[in-house]
Parts: C-alpha cells; sequence; structure tokens
C-alpha cells in the first residue's frame, strides 16, 4: 500500500512539474504584452519599457519561471498587473466562493446520485428504473444555466425563498452564505447528478453480473443483501473516478452559473484576467486548478487502494 | 432417504423450452452425476432446484429438496434453504469469489447470515472448515484474498462456503473443469471425502465421461433438456441402452485414424534453439528491480515435416508463452526460432515476415478469435497479406472457397457473419484461416479444449485428415493428455518453464520416466480404468 501511494505520489509531482512548465510558457507565447496593454493604446514606449522593467518582463524566461516558482512555493504568487494587489489574496477571496461551492454540489450531485443509481439498478428495466434513466437522460440534455435560470425564476423570485445571486461573504454567517450558494449548487449539481446516477447504475449492473454475485446467492444472502454486502463495493472503482473529475470540473468549471447568480467565483476571475492580459493572475489561477486535480486524483488513488484489495497487496 | 426429488420439471426461456419432462432423484450419502453436451440443461437444472433461475425463467413440475416442495416456497424460506439445505459450487473458480472480500469472512458470512453464530464465533467457525478442505490456518491464513490464492485453492474455499452448515444436498457445476489435471484429481477426493463424512447427497454435473464415470453412483445422461437415460453408473456405461450415451462414449474415447509420413531426412519444419521468454516482475522496493519471471527457459525443439507433436503441462507452465514466442507474437530474450532451414526470429532481432506465412495459428475460443463486424471472406483471406503477391480476383475467390471447403463447410458460407456459426463451425473456419496460405506448420493452443465431445471428434479427424493429406505439421497444445494421445506422434512434457521429457507418444503414455509425467498421468481421469475398478470404490446401496 504504501510503496502505491508513493509511486501514484511520485507521478503526480512530475505532472505538476510538467504542468507549471507548459502553463508557463504557455502564458509565455501568447500575444499581447500586459504592459502595453496596462498602459493603454497611445502610451509612450519609454513608459511601456519602465513598465516592464517594473514588473520583470525583461529578465531572461527561465530566470522568471524559477522566480515564479520560488516564489509560489513561499506563498507568493506575485502582484496581479491590473488590481495591483497580491495575486493570493485575490484568489483567496475567490477560493472561499469557489471552493464551498464545488464541495456543496458534488455532496449534492453524489447524495443524489448514489441512491438513484442503486434504485435504478436493483430494479433493471422496471418503472422506476426506466423513469430514473428518463429523469437522468434531461438532466444531462438541460443547459445548466437554463435550469439556473428556472431556479432563480421560481425559487427566488415567485417564492421568494432565496435571493436571485450575489454573495454577502462568509463574515454574513455560514448559514446565510450557503443559503445564498444553494440554488447555484443546485444548478451545477444536476447534470452531473445524472451523468454519475448512470454510471453508477451501468457498473452495478455489471457487478451483478458477476459469478461471485451468484455465489452469494447460493450462498443464501437474498438479492439486496447480495447488492449491498458483494455488488456495491465492486462497483464502485468507476464511480470513485467519475467523482474525481467531476471535482476538478466544478472548480473552475462553473464560470456560466457564477455568471447567472453573479458571484465572485474562480472562473470569472480567470475569464477577466484572460481578457485583460493579466498573466500573472492567469498563471497562478491555473496553476492552482492544476494542483487541486493532482491532489484530487491522489485521494481518488487512496480511495481505490481502500476499495480494491488487489491494488493494496499486489506487490506482496 | 431421498434429499433431491424432481419430478416432470418442465422449464421455459420465455418461448424456448430449456428442460422436458426432467426426472432425478438422489439419496444421502449418493453422487448422482449429471453429463450432457453444452446446451443439454445440466446446468439450468441445477439453478432450478436452487430457484435461482434467470427472470424470464418459466417451470412446472415438481422440485422436492430433503422433503420440502422448492415450488411452494417463498423467496424468504428459499434464502434460508439456500445454503443451509442445499449449497452449490461453481464452474469458474476465479470469478466465483468477491474480490474484495477475505476468505475468512466470506465463509464466515455463511454461518452468520443464517444465524448459526455470532460474529466472533462465525470466524471460528470458517477457520475450522477452510481446515476440513486443506486450507489450514498456518498454510494459507484466512485473511488472505481470493486473488493471493491458486484456483483450486479457490476451488477450495468456493467448497468450504458451501459445506459450511453441513448441507443435505450439495450441487456441483463443474467445478473442476477450469482446474488442471492433478488439482481435479485432489478436489474430487476432497468432494468424495465430505459425501461421505457429512452424509450428504451430490449432485455432480459435468461433461467429461471418466471423471463422472470414478465419481459417481449412478448417472444421468441429458441431450437437449431431456433426462435420455439413468441408471447405476457402472452398468449404464456397461449396457449404454440410449444410442446417444454410446454416441457420447464413442466420441470421447475417438481416436482419429491417421497415416502419418514423417520426413526425418528432410530439413525441419519447426526449430526452435535454446529460446528464453522473460516476464519484468512488478516492483518490491522503488530504487531496485525485482528479478524477472522466467515463463520460457532454454527451451529447444524440433517439429519435422508432416510430424504432430503434443507439448502438455499444467497451466502456468509456460505452454501458451512458448508458443506465442515461436510464432514471434512476443520477443524472446534468448535463443532463436527457424521455419523451413530458415532464421524467423531471435533475440534481439524482430520476426522476418515474409516467413511469417510458414506458421500459423488456432487458438482455444472460437468465440473470442473472430471480428464479428467482417463477413468469413475476409477472415478467411486475411493471411493473404503475407503474401508476395497475393491471389485476386476469382483466384482468390476459389482459394477461399477451397479453404472452407477443406474444412467441411461450403464456399457459399464466405458471404456470412461469424455469429452465423456454431462453435464447431468457427473452430472449422479457424482452422480455414491457418490453411488459406498453405503454411508447413500450424500451432493449435488448446484448439479443440472449448468444445463438446462429439464435435472435438469431428475436428481432431478433421485435423488428422488434413494432415495426412497435405503433409502438415502441429504443434497441439493441450492440457488434455487424452486427446493429445489421440492425434499426436510425439510429446513434449513441460514444466515451469521448461521440457522435462520428449518421446514418442506411445513411449510417453506407456512408460513415462519423468516424476511429473508420471503424476500427469496418474491424475488423468480414464473412463477404462474406472470402469475396470472393482467395485470397492464406490458407495453400495
Amino acid at each position: 500500500m504504501t510503496l502505491y501511494l508513493l509511486r501514484r505520489l511520485l507521478s503526480l509531482s512530475l505532472t505538476l512539474l510538467a504542468a507549471s512548465i507548459v502553463v508557463f510558457l504557455v502564458t509565455e507565447i501568447i500575444p499581447g504584452d500586459p504592459a502595453a496593454f496596462m498602459m493603454g493604446i497611445n502610451a509612450d514606449p519609454a513608459a511601456i519599457a519602465a513598465l516592464r522593467s517594473e514588473l520583470g518582463l525583461d529578465q531572461p524566461v527561465a530566470f522568471r519561471y524559477l522566480n515564479w516558482i520560488v516564489g509560489m512555493l513561499q506563498g507568493d504568487f506575485g502582484q496581479s498587473y491590473t488590481y495591483r494587489v497580491p495575486v493570493s489574496e485575490l484568489v483567496g477571496d475567490r477560493i472561499a466562493v469557489s471552493l464551498p461551492l464545488t464541495l456543496y454540489a458534488l455532496a449534492l450531485s453524489t447524495l443524489i446520485a448514489f441512491p438513484a443509481g442503486v434504485f435504478a439498478a436493483s430494479r433493471r428495466n422496471a418503472p422506476g428504473d426506466i423513469a430514473i434513466m428518463g429523469v437522468t437522460q434531461l438532466g444531462v440534455a438541460v443547459p445548466n444555466f437554463w435550469f439556473a435560470m428556472l431556479l432563480v425564476l421560481l425559487f427566488a423570485i415567485t417564492l421568494q425563498w432565496f435571493s436571485a445571486g450575489g454573495f454577502p461573504g462568509w463574515d454574513a454567517g455560514v448559514l446565510v452564505a450557503l443559503k445564498s450558494l444553494t440554488l447555484p449548487a443546485i444548478a451545477l449539481a444536476l447534470p452531473q447528478a445524472s451523468i454519475l446516477a448512470r454510471v453508477m447504475r451501468s457498473s452495478l449492473l455489471d457487478t451483478l453480473d458477476e459469478d461471485f454475485v451468484r455465489t452469494a446467492r447460493a450462498k443464501g444472502l437474498s438479492r439486496s443483501q447480495a447488492l449491498w454486502g458483494h455488488a456495491l463495493r465492486n462497483a464502485l472503482i468507476p464511480v470513485l473516478t467519475i467523482v474525481g473529475l467531476q471535482f476538478s470540473f466544478l472548480l473552475a468549471g462553473g464560470i456560466i452559473i457564477e455568471n447567472v447568480f453573479y458571484l465572485p467565483g474562480l472562473g470569472r476571475l480567470v475569464f477577466q484576467a484572460i481578457s485583460q492580459r493579466d498573466l500573472i493572475v492567469v498563471r497562478s489561477v491555473i496553476i492552482l486548478l492544476v494542483f487541486a486535480v493532482v491532489a484530487v486524483t491522489f485521494l481518488v488513488d487512496i480511495a481505490y487502494a481502500i476499495a480494491d484489495p488487489r491494488l493494496r497487496r499486489q506487490r506482496r | 432417504m431421498s434429499v433431491l426429488s424432481v419430478r416432470n420439471l418442465d422449464l421455459k426461456i420465455g418461448r424456448i423450452p430449456i428442460l422436458e419432462d426432467v426426472d432425478l432423484t438422489l439419496d444421502a450419502g449418493h453422487i448422482l452425476g449429471i453429463v450432457g453436451e453444452s446446451g443439454s440443461g445440466k446446468s439450468m437444472t441445477a439453478l432450478a432446484i436452487m430457484q435461482l433461475l434467470p427472470r424470464a425463467a418459466r417451470w412446472t413440475g415438481t422440485i422436492e429438496v430433503a422433503g420440502n416442495d422448492v415450488g411452494a416456497m417463498s423467496e424468504r424460506a428459499l434464502c434460508t434453504m439456500r445454503g443451509r439445505d442445499v449449497s452449490m459450487i461453481f464452474q469458474e473458480p476465479m470469478t466465483a469469489l468477491n474480490p474484495v472480500h477475505t476468505i475468512g469472512d466470506q465463509v464466515a458470512e455463511v454461518v452468520r447470515i443464517h444465524g448459526e453464530a455470532g460474529r466472533r464465533h462465525a470466524h471460528a467457525r470458517a477457520i475450522e472448515v477452510l481446515g476440513r478442505v486443506g486450507l489450514p490456518p498456518d498454510r494459507v491464513a484466512p485473511d488472505r484474498y481470493p486473488h493471493e490464492l491458486s484456483g483450486g485453492q479457490r476451488q477450495r474455499v468456493a467448497i468450504a462456503m458451501a459445506i459450511a452448515l453441513r448441507p443435505k444436498l450439495l450441487i456441483a457445476d463443474e467445478p473442476t473443469t477450469a482446474l488442471d489435471v492433478t488439482t481435479q484429481a485432489q478436489i474430487l477426493d476432497l468432494l468424495r471425502k465430505l459425501v461421505r463424512e457429512d452424509g450428504m447427497g451430490m449432485m455432480f454435473i459435468t461433461h467429461d465421461l471418466a471423471v463422472v464415470a470414478g465419481l459417481a453412483d449412478e448417472v444421468a445422461v441429458m441431450k437437449k433438456g431431456r433426462v435420455v437415460e439413468t441408471g447405476p453408473t457402472r452398468q449404464l456405461f456397461r449396457q449404454m441402452r440410449h444410442p446417444y450415451t454410446r454416441a457420447l462414449f464413442t466420441a470421447s474415447a475417438h481416436v482419429p485414424e491417421r497415416q502419418p509420413r514423417i520426413e526425418t531426412a528432410a530439413t525441419p519444419v519447426l526449430e526452435v534453439r535454446d529460446v528464453v521468454r522473460d516476464y519484468p516482475r512488478p516492483r518490491k522496493n522503488l530504487f531496485q528491480a525485482q528479478a524477472p519471471f522466467r515463463a520460457v527457459d532454454h527451451v529447444s525443439l524440433t517439429v519435422r515435416a508432416g510430424e504432430n507433436v503434443g507439448l502438455v503441462g499444467e497451466s502456468g507452465c509456460g505452454k501458451s508463452t512458448l508458443a506465442r514466442a515461436i510464432l514471434a507474437l512476443e520477443a524472446v530474450q534468448a535463443g532463436e526460432i527457424h521455419l523451413n532451414g530458415k532464421a524467423f526470429s531471435s533475440a534481439g532481432a524482430g520476426p522476418d515476415i515474409r516467413q511469417r506465412a510458414a506458421a500459423q495459428v488456432v487458438f482455444q475460443d472460437p468465440y473470442g478469435s473472430f471480428n464479428p463486424r467482417h463477413r468469413v471472406r475476409r477472415l478467411v483471406s486475411e493471411p493473404f497479406f503475407l503474401m508476395p503477391e497475393s491471389p485476386q480476383d476469382a483466384d482468390r475467390e476459389r482459394r477461399i472457397g477451397k479453404a472452407l471447403e477443406d474444412v467441411g463447410l461450403t464456399a457459399g458460407d464466405a458471404d456470412k457473419y461469424i455469429h452465423e456459426f456454431s462453435g464447431g463451425q468457427r473452430q472449422r473456419i479457424a482452422i480455414a484461416r491457418a490453411l488459406i496460405i498453405e503454411p508447413s506448420l500450424i500451432v493449435l493452443d488448446e484448439a479443440v479444449s472449448a468444445l463438446d465431445v462429439s464435435i472435438r471428434a469431428q475436428i481432431l479427424d478433421l485435423l488428422a485428415g488434413l494432415s495426412d493429406r497435405l503433409g502438415l505439421s502441429y504443434l497441439f497444445i493441450s492440457h488434455d493428455l487424452t486427446v493429445v494421445r489421440a492425434i499426436t506422434d510425439r510429446v513434449l512434457v513441460m514444466q515451469a518453464g521448461r521440457i522435462v521429457e520428449d518421446g514418442s507418444t506411445e513411449d510417453i503414455f506407456h512408460n513415462p520416466r519423468h516424476p511429473y509425467t508420471r503424476s500427469l498421468l496418474a491424475a488423468t481421469p480414464s473412463l477404462a480404468a474406472a470402469l475396470d475398478e472393482p467395485s470397492g470404490e464406490t458407495v453400495e446401496t
């Protein structure tokens, strides 16, 4: 187990290193000089040059890359070109919205998908199964921003249970903040839950056809005992994979939902930073996202090893 | 007392009749063998007794287990019955156990769910039962997972689960078919011993007449969903009243007629010189690689023109790896392989593609070895690309037709898809595919192992005829010694990557020299031997 995790950790660290180089080089070759962009169209070339040297843009590429990495390791992500505040501060504010929103949506998605998938699989081709398959088909097909608008129309405007958008901040109280994240989390969770429920169902159905489930039934287990006691854990591996992918997707992929609900999240920050050529912000957010994906992948690897003893003891 | 009584059992799946008018009885302490070919309804009968039928199945008739009418029982009562009064062992030990639970837990579960003991006591009982089936805790710890055990050990775990509560009836559905002969012999001994000790009745399903003859007190022969003949084992096999029983008997002992013309003077068709095939093993330590696993260990062999050579050994001995190395489907780490005197491949030098046409192959699985989306014409003619100038148009059609006719099909079959053929016909197509470019050697890797005895007899005849007529050589790889004896001139015995004995087929079977060959032969069930034995072995009624 330890060796398995060490190997995974090593390969993920290498991924992170490779990603940092790629991200740095790509943001280097993107057309557009941040200094020129900041000074406006009619700026004096001398002033632009001065700004370039102030921002450190006139130094060699390798030197700037190392500077960037060493800085990040010390928690210093540099200064935003446009906002003129430390990037860490900027990103920190946004993560305080995006991360809870992601976890909220992911929790909702899993809580809906898990029972729905198990229920559908245990009633293969019966009306309950067909109904769930129909609903999830719809859930995958409906664009989530449109669904978000429906949620706003119903819960914010007609029923007035929730506010239509905005985020009061965590200082306003945890419950208040969570309440304002509820509609966006539902809008984000719906398509994810639909996908996850379908994966859960098909994985469980495959497992229910396995010989060892038949063995369990021959031992005297009832259909549902065999499902919960024998099939479920074996069916989890593909489900864990999808949950891991969904986390990474939700963390930055919520930009449209963030816009619908006026949430100051990471997605919007990246979008604005890209349009303003604030490359240092873009770079930092992307490397953070890569880090998050790598960390989640590692967690999923640990979960695999817990779910499947063949990964744990293979090398004994 | 009868532990099982089946009367007038009819079973349909949808509208397709599967079983018709099946009658069976089995007394405590007895073994009832059920024999028949695939699709005869053996397994479906077992599943009907267990009431673990597919959803679409509907049945009528009476099934009584230990005096209880199964048809009248609720699902809850059936769950109580399964595992306690009647239990079952399946064919595939590799997949029959849950990979994520320890073997101890899986055995203890039977005890626990039937309310026989609490968690801790159930575990103690599990250890006891595992000891009974030959897996004592000091040798095979109960906290091991199935993937850490061999096939035979896993089948022992499955048996432990089945007998943990000393059921009155044990159903064993081909429990040794997936095992090597020596393991099979051990498992059969174990089952025989358990039946004697616990006084349970055992229904033993198999396609192998020799196994059933050596084990069962009574035999029922099934064909197309009906029991065609039933009676005490010895009597049934001596008299063989029903023509189908006779046909099965003849087919399983079938020896094709051959007139081999082995050319000893000419250049050998295949020469394997000192071949080594290593597989890297997963690292135990991050910084230090493990010594590789040597699957083929300095093997040399020769196959002459017109000669049929058998290669036998247990699973994992390296037979199939050697076959893939000979065909240059895998690189070798040392040694060289020559076809018709010309270098084909060697360590470091890839295969000489121009020579690949000289050696073709037929694999075991007639279902998995064809692309289902291509017509037979394309499947069979694919090896043409190995020829310097592949035949075109009319010539091509003629050769495809001839290859199909050579294996007993018709030229018109070229337009069909593979799913339109039965298992035996598919194996004929596989042979046609190998034949079409007129190779000098065909490697047959367990090519008849998945076939029923009657089909197997036909394919063996076909192979023998082709070899005699075309002067073909075969390298015939099999774990089934009876088949190897029937079709080969010379036998190589392989153990742990090495060839331990090499001799003429008659010599090896009559006068085996290596202890491993002797143990293999001793473990092979023999129909004749089982019927000739004095009646001391069987339980008297």
